[in-house]
């Protein structure tokens, strides 16, 4: 202890603070152990190669099949769509932010930026749905515009603000004295950026790429109103498929308690816990590197 | 210690006056009538402070189960009960009563610009498996067919599948859709669009088909010509009483059936 006790009120607010401190621990391992009590019977009546690998996603029926093969193409082709959406606008601007705009600019920008990113997700959803699913119909002639391009295109918008932000902020850790370093040696604007700036921020901006795709893989109001919902293995992005977070949003709610439906999405639920866990691992621990990189580390 | 004994008594008697005080009945089943069933239950306990119902989902099968093991006294059903269901009942003596409570109609839907009136049930069930993918197969213009579908754990999905499709599966690739409201957005969005509905959603927006050459309306569902609906079931235990009469009475009366239409089914008056 830091500070020296000075009574009951002192120990009283310790012991406060600490209980909501470890709150977060304790419902995360609450969440976990729900997410595993409740998804692992279903590996009783499916093996788990089967369950991953299977092609048909037919939970109601009689034998149900019980493959999330479908369910995981889609998140993971939704999610490659919506990088390439959202890393040049989200890297672009954090660049542009940190390079080129004037201070004014910048403290505009940002907040702006900020501002995109507190939207909810179900606006973005509304939008899609409303304005680019039959602009995207009629444009390109589809039999349907709720597909895999409409949900990566309004996804990769969505998570540009988190990727601009992070990116931002990366960029600005590179000390002052890297960039004057480089322009002392001669080097023009444009060659500082790319081989001095951008490498020294590398890690940071791979950190704010990938916890950009871990918004993105988690995401769900967004792919269950524009993604169509159907249940295939990908083989266009202007067809209709069924990210994993969409068959949870739409089956959970009337799936009956305890079957072994209900134990089937639960154990998609823990490999999408999975999924966003390890993403965040590696953001971390490339962050982390980098930090130490330039000595920024505490 | 006197105190701590007339407190335990004082309890003791408080808990005997809760059990007299409100009676609990337990309804259970079919996802279907699950909605019905909850609203019914929430305005009469409005109505009626005193008593006790609590509604639980499962299954037409698990609620039927549960009424004859004697675990709820009102079983939901959205099938009427089976011969091996019955002779299991008989056998615990128990005297199975159905009720029927209302109706399900689905209709199909599909874009007003098609120019289809109506198709059979043999037509909408080779659309919805894949066997036909093009209107013009039918009789429509050349276009690609666009299979909507309610998503696989709904009620209506389930009643379209047994009632059209006989249990086969939709092609994996139709276009799934959480909710009635849904569907019928994206059918009246989608030009080479088909859906289904309970009848309570049919919109301008869209246009109902005939099935069979029977237009989907509340009277046709009625008079059973209409062939995509089926009667919603409550079953009890002998001829019911108490509050298990009250509960039924209340869903059948004037107000219940208008609870039953604001759901999107069938009223029976």
């Amino acid at each position: 202890m830091k500070f020296p006790m000075k009574g009951f009120k002192e120990k009283l607010y310790i012991n406060i603070f600490s209980i909501l401190a470890f709150s977060s621990l304790f419902f995360l391992g609450g969440i976990v152990f729900v997410l595993f009590k409740e998804g692992l019977p279903i590996f009783k009546k499916v093996n788990f190669f089967e369950f991953v690998s299977g092609r048909f996603w037919y939970p109601t029926y009689d034998p149900p099949e019980f493959g999330i093969l479908p369910l995981l193409l889609a998140s993971f082709q939704v999610t490659l769509g919506a990088m390439f959406v959202c890393v040049p606008l989200g890297i672009g601007s954090a660049l542009y932010l940190n390079e080129i705009a004037s201070f004014k600019q910048r403290k505009i920008m940002k907040s702006l930026v900020e501002i995109l990113a507190m939207i909810p997700s179900i606006i973005y959803g509304f939008f899609g749905i409303a304005i680019l699913v039959p602009f995207l119909q009629n444009l390109l002639n589809l039999p349907t515009g709720l597909c895999a391009f409409s949900a990566s295109l309004v996804l990769g918008i969505m998570a540009t603000p988190t990727a601009c932000s992070i990116a931002e902020d990366a960029l600005s850790y590179v000390p002052r004295s890297f960039k004057e370093a480089s322009f002392a040696l001669g080097a023009n604007r444009w060659q500082t950026l790319v081989k001095v700036v951008i490498p020294a921020a590398g890690s940071g901006i791979s950190s704010a790429v990938i916890l950009g795709m871990s918004r993105i893989v988690g995401e769900t109001m967004v792919v269950l109103m524009l993604a169509g919902g159907a249940a295939v293995i990908p083989k266009s992005f202007f067809e209709p498929v069924r990210p994993i977070t969409a068959a949870i949003a739409a089956e959970m709610g009337e799936v009956a308690l305890g079957s072994d439906h209900y134990h089937a999405l639960f154990a998609i639920a823990i490999i999408l816990f999975f999924i966003t866990f390890v993403f965040n691992v590696i953001a971390e621990s490339i962050s982390r590197k980098y930090r130490l990189k330039l000595g920024l580390a505490q | 210690m006197k105190y701590v004994r007339l407190l335990i008594v004082t309890v003791v008697l408080m808990s005997f006056g809760l059990n007299a005080y409100g009676e609990k009945i337990i309804v259970e089943g079919s996802t279907t009538v699950l909605p019905i069933a909850q609203k019914a239950a929430e305005v009469f306990m409005k109505n009626n402070p005193k008593a006790n119902i609590s509604v639980r989902g499962g299954g037409s099968g698990v609620g039927i189960a549960s009424l004859i093991d004697g675990n709820c006294d009102i079983a939901d059903s959205s099938r009427p009960i089976k011969p091996s269901e019955l002779e299991k009942a008989i056998a615990r003596g128990k005297d199975i009563k159905a009720h029927v409570i209302a109706m399900d109609g689905i209709a199909v839907i599909v874009h007003p610009n098609n120019k289809i009136k109506g198709l059979t049930k043999k037509q909408i069930k080779d659309i919805y498996t894949g066997k036909i993918s093009n209107w013009s197969q039918v009789g429509g213009d050349n276009q690609k067919i666009v299979v909507v579908s309610r998503d696989s754990a709904s009620g209506t999905f389930e009643a379209f599948g047994e009632l059209v499709l006989d249990k086969e599966k939709v092609r994996p690739d139709a276009i799934m859709q959480a909710s009635n409201q849904a569907v019928v957005s994206v059918v009246a969005k989608t030009n080479g669009a088909i859906g289904y509905v309970g009848l309570g959603y049919i919109e301008p927006s869209v246009k109902a088909l005939e099935i069979n050459g029977v237009m989907p309306s509340k009277e046709a569902v009625l008079t059973e010509k209409y062939p995509v609906a089926r009667p919603l079931f409550m079953y009890t235990n002998g001829t019911p009483q108490g509050l298990v009469k009250e509960f039924i009475d209340f869903i059948k009366s004037a107000q219940g059936q208008r609870l039953v239409d604001e759901d999107g089914f069938v009223a029976l008056k």
